[in-house]
């Protein structure tokens, strides 16, 4: 059974869009939890394509491979015969793709291409790499082969929170210099998609101050320009403590000799002084969580992954953003 | 942790901000790292220890942070910090925010007369460009750097670099932007337009005919009249703009410039130091060092498989609640200690001489001119 024939969510609740467009301050983890999404999305048999459109090669990283081209190619199986397929989305070749598109350019296409001339028309307008980068993002998610949406579900790794809003407000960019033409038609076409309920940007997070400024700024931003809003996702979370009070130096020397472990004075004072400084960043955290539940946007864990994200941490990741509720 | 026979030279700030000789110092690396917060930083302990008269320029810095540093208005000037202690050696700290559009257009009146700077100013194509073009910020923080140098006013300039796609974009931009306005390709572009559609270009007459009528269908025409009287109106800037961009770089070039790299003991993060480290070699800039933040170091040698243990089984005793609590923190801790020297290795292994200084994670975020302070003495003393 393809896509067009059951409904884009295989829970029925935690992943109604088609198009998922994941941002977040540089350093949350981004790439990581948009690879995860987009494996989440592909269990069961699905099809979801993973891209990046900054050049940064971020997911031939993390998955370890070659650097991806501007082709759509296999990049991992989803549990339960799954596909993820990822595309490194290039300005330049997605504007000669288009020329060719509408105007047959052939190998005209290429030798400007080396002229520098792509790279000057993808320059001088502003705006226009954005349209060109989330238009294909849009064909992407719209494509269809026989009637059946070629992918279930498209995972976009986005440009960070600081710039997100410029990104996906294309129409607005372009407006102010292409006023008739193919350029404004298409970037119309892609507001539409974006800001259409198939569409959801969510926003990726640390339990630090400023990532999480920085959430609040983009969710205000995202909302005034009227872009769907989908997920908080609080990455590199720390499993809670069992009592979370601090704890007394008598009490920690008697824990310690029970557990066998050395008593010193410097032993004690050292853990004692761990303690200390994570319940501060504790305290911290939980009141950074209290700004992240007042935004009202469902917000998703993912735990912090002592041994950095590997292919077995994507697929726990893959497993929790699945279960999402 | 006991450092390892290889270890990289560490790395002096102190010897680096008391140096005379210098007179910038570049922070740059991956977004996220905590380079606006290592540049405050820096700036305020040459100004309070080591008696500079320092300025920090600051491209997008946290809203507290700002606050604090005085800076409530973005209005492109040094402010000077108040409330820091400088009585005992005479240094000041002047801190400022980057206004990237008022920048751009400061320099479009330096270099022409206010008719045609108003003509500038109106263009959609200057307007969209001062505001949005990827690189102009990048361009805008170099020239920005360039006029507080040639002011000669302060010891000591700390610059922040802007959180870039990638970190090199803050060196290729200004080189990128002043070689669009220095414009061949834009002449060639309006030339049909302006000679009646006859290139003078005759070896590529025939595709860039073709291009131009393609971008004047995908673009509209509308634009390409912007876009001439937008270089026209530039025309006589093209010159200014491309002498300045390599002034700024030769400074970046010279003795008097001290790069410091930035990172965290992340995969991402030192893969773009160790990149810009390369790049900086093959651009003969200073490298002066790397500032690696946020490092994880426990107090106590206990192992994480021994600590867990430890923990395990006194949960199963019962009775310990605090203390396993206690054991399962410091083996994370433990465990993330010795994933983050993996990590950090990748870079040091690569540039074995680049002198290094980790710098502990603070237990909560910086936002006051004592966090600076703070952070300031860790950077210095490892």
């Amino acid at each position: 059974m393809r896509a067009a024939e059951r409904p884009a969510d295989p829970a029925g609740t935690g992943w109604p869009s088609r198009l998922h467009v994941v941002t977040g301050k540089g350093g949350t983890g981004k790439t990581s939890v948009a690879a995860a999404l987009a494996l989440a999305l592909a269990a069961g048999g699905r099809r979801t394509l993973l891209v990046e459109v900054e050049g940064r090669q971020g997911i031939a990283q993390l998955f370890g491979v070659d650097p991806l081209p501007y082709t759509e190619r296999h990049l991992a199986d989803a549990p339960g015969g799954g596909e993820v397929r990822a595309l490194a989305v290039d300005a330049e070749e997605a504007l000669l793709e288009y020329l060719d598109m509408f105007y047959k350019l052939g190998a005209a296409g290429r030798a400007l291409r080396k002229l520098g001339a792509i790279d000057f028309a993808t320059t001088i307008a502003p705006g226009l790499r954005d349209v060109l980068l989330t238009g294909k993002v849009k064909e992407a998610t719209t494509r269809t082969a026989g009637q059946r949406r070629v992918y279930d579900a498209v995972v976009l790794d986005a440009p960070p929170t600081g710039r997100i809003g410029r990104f996906l407000n294309v129409t607005a960019e372009t407006a102010r210099l292409a006023k008739v033409g193919p350029i404004k038609t298409q970037s119309e076409g892609v507001s539409a998609l974006l800001r259409s309920p198939m569409t959801a940007v969510h926003v990726v997070t640390l339990l630090e101050e400023m990532p999480v400024q920085e959430t609040v700024d983009a969710i205000t931003e995202l909302t005034q320009l009227g872009f769907p809003v989908g997920r908080v996702i609080v990455n590199a979370a720390r499993p809670p403590l069992a009592t979370g009070r601090e704890v007394t130096r008598a009490e920690l020397k008697r824990g310690l000799a029970a557990a066998g472990l050395p008593t010193d004075a410097a032993t004690v004072a050292g853990l004692a002084g761990e303690a200390r400084d994570q319940q501060v960043r504790r305290e911290l955290e939980d009141s950074l969580r209290t700004d992240l539940a007042e935004l009202g946007r469902p917000v998703t864990e993912l735990p912090l992954l002592p041994d950095g994200v590997d292919p077995a941490g994507l697929a726990a990741f893959a497993e929790l953003l699945r279960r999402a509720d | 942790m006991v450092p390892s026979e290889d270890a990289a030279p560490v790395l002096d700030v102190d010897q680096i901000l008391a140096d005379p000789g210098v007179r910038i110092v570049v922070c740059c690396g991956a977004g996220g790292v905590g380079k606006t917060t290592t540049a405050a930083a820096l700036a305020l302990r040459a100004a309070e220890r080591h008696g500079r008269r320092t300025v920090v320029l600051t491209i997008d810095p946290a809203r507290r942070l700002a606050q604090s540093l005085g800076l409530t208005e973005l209005d492109n000037t040094p402010r000077r910090v108040k409330g820091i202690d400088v009585e005992a050696g005479g240094g000041e700290l002047h801190a400022m925010m980057l206004d990237m559009k008022r920048t751009f257009d400061d320099v479009v009146l330096q270099h022409t007369d206010p008719a045609k700077a108003a003509e500038i100013f109106a263009n959609p194509f200057y307007q969209a460009m001062s505001s949005t073009f990827a690189g102009t910020q990048e361009y805008m923080a170099m020239e920005k750097l360039g006029q507080l140098h040639a002011r000669g006013e302060w010891d000591l300039i700390v610059v922040d670099t802007p959180p870039s796609r990638s970190a090199l974009d803050f060196l290729d931009a200004p080189a990128r932007l002043s070689r669009f306005l220095d414009g061949r390709m834009l002449r060639l572009l309006l030339a049909p337009a302006r000679s009646g559609g006859r290139s003078m270009f005759s070896f590529v007459t025939a595709s860039f005919g073709m291009f131009s009528r393609v971008v004047q269908k995908v673009l509209g025409a509308q634009l390409l009249t912007d876009l001439s009287g937008f270089v026209a109106a530039l025309d006589s800037m093209f010159g200014g703009f491309r002498q300045r961009a390599e002034q700024t770089y030769r400074i970046l070039q010279a003795g008097e410039t001290a790069f410091l790299l930035v990172a965290t003991p992340e995969p991402d993060a030192v893969r773009e130091a160790a990149y810009f480290a390369g790049r900086l070699g093959e651009e003969r800039m200073p490298l002066a060092g790397l500032v690696l933040n946020r490092v994880h170091r426990p107090a106590v040698a206990l192992g994480a498989v021994q600590s867990r243990a430890a923990a395990d089984r006194l949960a199963d005793l019962g009775g310990h609640d605090a203390t396993v609590d206690v054991l399962r923190a410091h083996a994370a801790l433990a465990q993330q200690a010795v994933r983050e020297e993996q990590v950090a290795r990748r870079f040091t292994e690569a540039f074995p001489a680049v002198p290094t200084v980790s710098v502990t994670a603070q237990p909560a975020d910086v936002h006051d001119v004592d966090g600076l302070r703070t952070i300031g003495a860790a950077i210095s003393r490892p």
